[in-house]
């Protein structure tokens, strides 16, 4: 990590510079994360006066608990779900709307405003379309012969948050896909238009290819989306149920230290997060230097 | 004002590159130095540590009396004109000219008086109000200049001032500059790479390689008789020609199987290895009994006020320049150049002989 | 792109419209609900058109609130929202820009060891230090308080990566410039760096703005007293209470309250978003 050639000399006024960043970083994320690897290794008696060291003994019970593993599936499942229909969407959107020739900048504002709309107020729009007795969409679907109840059908629970999801994330994805399109370079697109390939062919064999690396990277904060800023979807509706059907790993951490008071299970949880964090992170990353040295 | 003076001044950068190996040299106050050499020579190294922007390894250098090695640049009075002009792209090209004045707290009336003046010398009043991106090329290099002149500065520093312009536009701002200095009577330290630049601009010109001074002083005598090959080989445009021999006795020059007879390489030992260096323009037909060397025409190149005739003399690639009014050379033809003209160096050390 | 001639062009527009129909429809029934009356959406006579109540429902919302299903008036919390939203907007940029200064512009011993602690903070969401974090928070009595609900989330490690970046590309010679021209760090910071990077601040905070205001589970656990609530945390209580009561209009039209501000910020300043959208993610 290199700094400028020319710099100003001194060493207090950089550290004073640094301080208010180190000093949060240290206070807010540090020290709490280093307690719940603490607290993971630990477990309260009953009365929660006294602790002890219990090894890895949370993380064998966590993952011991149907519950727990039930909560990690529902999870793979919804942020699978999740990234793949709002990046299909997104590149969608973006190819229709660069076809078009006029309209096409009042498509794109129409487009991408959903990103400035919280989860949880998304979610609650969504659940109002599916309320089982006045919603519109539920209606809609019983006169179609498919009776909607997301309050007491676990998977339909699961289809709702998915939904809710998605249409929040796909004005995002839209929009990396609509400037990667507009990076590809034009010749390329006439040389094969010389070359009589169809658009859809042009799409597959050109446009798709050089969309990869935006695809790539869309892929990994799609799957960071759905696994921590979707929380807000779950607590506003489905608050994990119904029978913990939308528990997400997320909202398990939440509810077993709020409301459980499970203070080792739910530190254990918490490392497992930090180790999925970990990981996207470190792929991100890994891309982002590909990205960067281009 | 004041002069500049440096004394054994060296600079290691922290990677380990020596790119400048013990510099002495004496700037007489008010005189125009240019420092020109190849790529990498240290040139912009040197002009940065008299400027306080490199710190110095060793030496010291002086502005006027006073040793500057520890001054922060600012405190050094001295004004640079950078290669890309650094002008601040936020600022107007009043702000501009103005920011060092007005960072050194002098008073706002006066601000505006020096910058006027700065403006009618440089003719950029009409665009005081402007961003940087709104001038062309050649304006740009004006406010750069500017912004130096109105600080009233020691010394003048230009780091290739001129290298952004379109050929014309620097032939133009060349003579600008020449002038303005002229008249301020700045003392100048200059660099540049291009060595038209240097000749014509510099009371001093000083040559570097490779981190040393090759040789300084005036740019006539460094081009009537460069000290070493490399100064020889480096001023001048065409070339000059170089051509290789062993000294032999009687201060003549044996080249393979030929011989240059006049006796130039008298301080030469019989048997070391030379270069006969030969200017282009220096070189004419030989008239019958004149020492010469044979020269085999190969092809010419009008240039419109001149003719520059290629082609080989003893197997080395040589050149010719005649006027364009003269005949065309063909074959093998004799050419001879005045005693004065003809340049010996060591072919180990590259000295002057 | 290379676009097909003719009737091939008319596809789009058609699939286009299909997507903003779907991409639409829950803003556009949220309003109806939210200008409709309890009786409209019970008796089922909600139609597709907005209904008469939009002035009732709002005052409501806005100036009285709905006690008894857990709603306190959201006039308050829009304007703690937008506190919140700008304190943490400006705190992060403030943060932030001057950690990348220090970064970019200095050279001092642990360096390298600082620019890692910024960037670890990018592997620790609120959502994995979850009940420590609303420990220390406790501990340092910042419960239900202003300074409790910004703080602890103003650290940035993207925006500090953000503003190096833009750092980076300011030339060398600037620096060499004012420090000839007398400038000192403190004042090549205000005096050339700032302007430099207006636009990167003016993209930046726009994308925090909107973060801020739609934080959800970090005004959730610091506050529990009503004067401190937000209004897209404050909605959950609505929420709950709408599955049993009939109070959709009334959560509908703090919903579309809520989403207002941002929603409005993206609008109109779109080029700016789109570009701190796409500048922050590199
Ligand atoms: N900051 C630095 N760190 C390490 N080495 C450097 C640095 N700056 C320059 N050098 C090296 O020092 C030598 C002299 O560099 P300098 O910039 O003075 O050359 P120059 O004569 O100005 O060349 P040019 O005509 O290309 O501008 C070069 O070999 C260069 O690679
Ligand atoms: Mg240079």
């Amino acid at each position: 990590m290199q700094a400028k050639r020319v710099t100003f000399p001194g060493r207090i006024l950089p550290a004073l510079l640094l301080l208010p960043q180190l000093a949060i970083t240290a206070v807010f994320f540090l020290w709490p994360s280093a307690e719940a690897l603490w607290q993971s290794l630990r477990r309260e008696d009953a009365f929660g006066t006294r602790s002890e060291f219990v090894g890895l003994d949370n993380f064998r019970q966590l993952f011991a608990d149907p519950a727990y593993l039930a909560s990690f599936s529902t999870t793979l499942v919804f942020s699978a779900s999740v990234a793949l229909l709002s990046l299909a969407l997104g590149l969608l959107f973006a190819v229709l709307t660069e076809r078009v020739g006029r309209g096409r900048a009042l498509y794109q504002s129409l487009l991408i405003w959903p990103y400035a709309v919280a989860p949880a107020l998304a979610a609650l729009m969504w659940s109002f379309l599916f309320d089982p007795s006045i919603g519109p969409v539920a209606k809609l679907l019983g006169r179609l012969g498919l009776p909607w109840n997301h309050q007491v059908n676990g998977g339909q629970a699961l289809i709702l948050i998915v939904i809710a999801s998605t249409w929040k994330q796909v004005s995002y994805n839209f929009l990396f896909f609509v400037a990667g399109l507009a990076a590809i370079p034009r010749s390329l697109l006439e040389a094969a238009a010389i070359d009589a390939a169809s658009p859809w062919r042009t799409f597959w064999t050109i446009v798709f290819p050089l969309l990869a690396p935006t695809s790539f990277f869309l892929l990994v904060v799609n799957i960071v989306y759905a696994f921590f800023d979707t929380f807000g979807v779950v607590h506003a509706t489905t608050q994990g149920g119904p029978a913990q059907a939308t528990t997400t790993l997320v909202y398990k951490v939440f509810r077993d230290g709020f409301v459980g008071l499970d203070l080792g299970g739910s530190a254990a949880q918490s490392v497992v997060l930090l180790a999925i964090v970990i990981a996207l992170t470190a792929v991100q990353f890994r891309f982002v230097e590909r990205r960067v040295h281009y | 004002m004041a002069g500049v003076t440096l004394d054994a001044v060296r600079k290691v950068y922290p990677g380990g590159v020596e790119a400048v190996r013990g510099v002495s040299l004496d700037v007489q106050n008010g005189s125009f130095c240019v420092l020109v050499g190849p790529s990498g020579c240290g040139k912009s190294t040197l002009l940065r540590m008299v400027a306080g922007l490199e710190t110095i390894s060793s030496g010291t250098v002086r502005i006027g009396a006073r040793v500057v090695n520890d001054l922060e640049p600012a405190g050094r009075d001295i004004a640079m004109v950078f290669q890309n002009y650094a002008l601040y792209p936020h600022m107007s090209v009043y702000e501009n000219m103005a920011y060092g004045l007005r960072n050194r707290g002098t008073p706002k009336a006066e601000i505006a008086a020096r910058v006027a003046e700065a403006a009618r010398i440089l003719a950029v009043e009409p665009y005081l109000q402007r961003r940087p991106r709104e001038l062309s090329g050649g304006q740009r290099q004006r406010v750069a200049m500017g912004r130096a002149i109105v600080r009233q500065p020691q010394v003048f520093l230009f780091d290739e001032p001129l290298s952004n312009l379109d050929a014309k536009l620097r032939v133009q701002m060349r003579v600008e500059i020449k002038r303005l200095q002229k008249s301020l009577g700045v003392t100048s330290l200059y660099v540049t790479h291009d060595q038209v630049e240097a000749m014509t601009l510099s009371d001093q010109l000083v040559v570097l390689n490779g981190g040393l001074v090759e040789q300084a002083g005036p740019p006539t005598e460094l081009y009537r008789r460069p000290a070493t090959r490399f100064v020889a080989g480096f001023l001048g445009s065409p070339g000059m020609n170089f051509i290789a021999g062993t000294a032999a006795e009687g201060g003549t020059i044996r080249i393979g199987d030929l011989t240059w007879p006049a006796p130039v390489g008298a301080a030469a030992r019989p048997g070391t290895a030379v270069e006969l260096g030969l200017r282009p323009e220096d070189l004419r037909v030989a008239d019958d009994g004149e020492p010469a060397l044979p020269f085999t025409v190969e092809f010419a190149e009008e240039l419109g006020a001149s003719r520059l005739v290629h082609g080989r003399i003893a197997g080395s690639a040589a050149a010719v320049q005649l006027p364009a009014e003269a005949a065309p050379l063909l074959g093998t033809v004799p050419v001879t150049a005045r005693a004065e003209a003809v340049h010996l160096f060591d072919a180990e050390t590259g000295r002057r002989l | 792109m290379v676009r097909p001639a003719g009737a091939g062009s008319v596809l789009p527009h058609i699939l286009l419209s299909a997507a903003l129909a779907i991409m639409l429809a829950p803003i556009w029934f949220a309003i109806v609900v939210s200008t409709s009356s309890v009786s409209d959406f019970l008796t089922g006579g909600l139609g597709v058109l907005p209904g008469d109540q939009a002035i009732a429902n709002y005052r409501t919302v806005l100036v009285t609130g709905a006690s008894n299903v857990g709603l306190s008036p959201v006039g308050p919390m829009l304007l703690n929202s937008f506190m919140m939203a700008v304190a943490i907007a400006a705190g992060k940029i403030a943060i932030s820009i001057i950690s990348a200064y220090a970064v970019a512009w200095f050279r001092f011993p642990f360096r390298t060891a600082a620019f890692w602690t910024i960037f670890i903070t990018l592997m620790l969401p609120v959502e994995v230090r979850i009940l420590p974090t609303f420990g220390v928070t406790a501990d340092l009595g910042l419960l239900n308080s202003f300074a409790g609900l910004t703080i602890p989330i103003i650290a940035s490690a993207t925006a500090t990566f953000l503003f190096r970046q833009v750092f980076m590309t300011i030339p060398d010679e600037l620096t060499e410039a004012a420090r000839i021209d007398n400038a000192g760090p403190v004042r090549f910071f205000f005096d050339v760096v700032l302007p430099l990077s207006r636009t990167n601040i003016a993209a930046l905070a726009i994308i925090l703005f909107i973060y801020g205001w739609n934080q959800y589970l970090w005004p959730l656990l610091v506050t529990t007293d009503t004067k401190y609530y937000t209004v897209v945390m404050g909605i959950q209580r609505l929420a709950q209470s709408a599955e049993s009561s009939p109070v959709w209009h009334l959560a509908m039209a703090t919903a579309i309250l809520a989403m207002l501000p941002p929603v409005l910020v993206v609008l109109s300043m779109q080029k700016l978003f789109v570009r701190g959208l796409v500048e922050t993610e590199k």
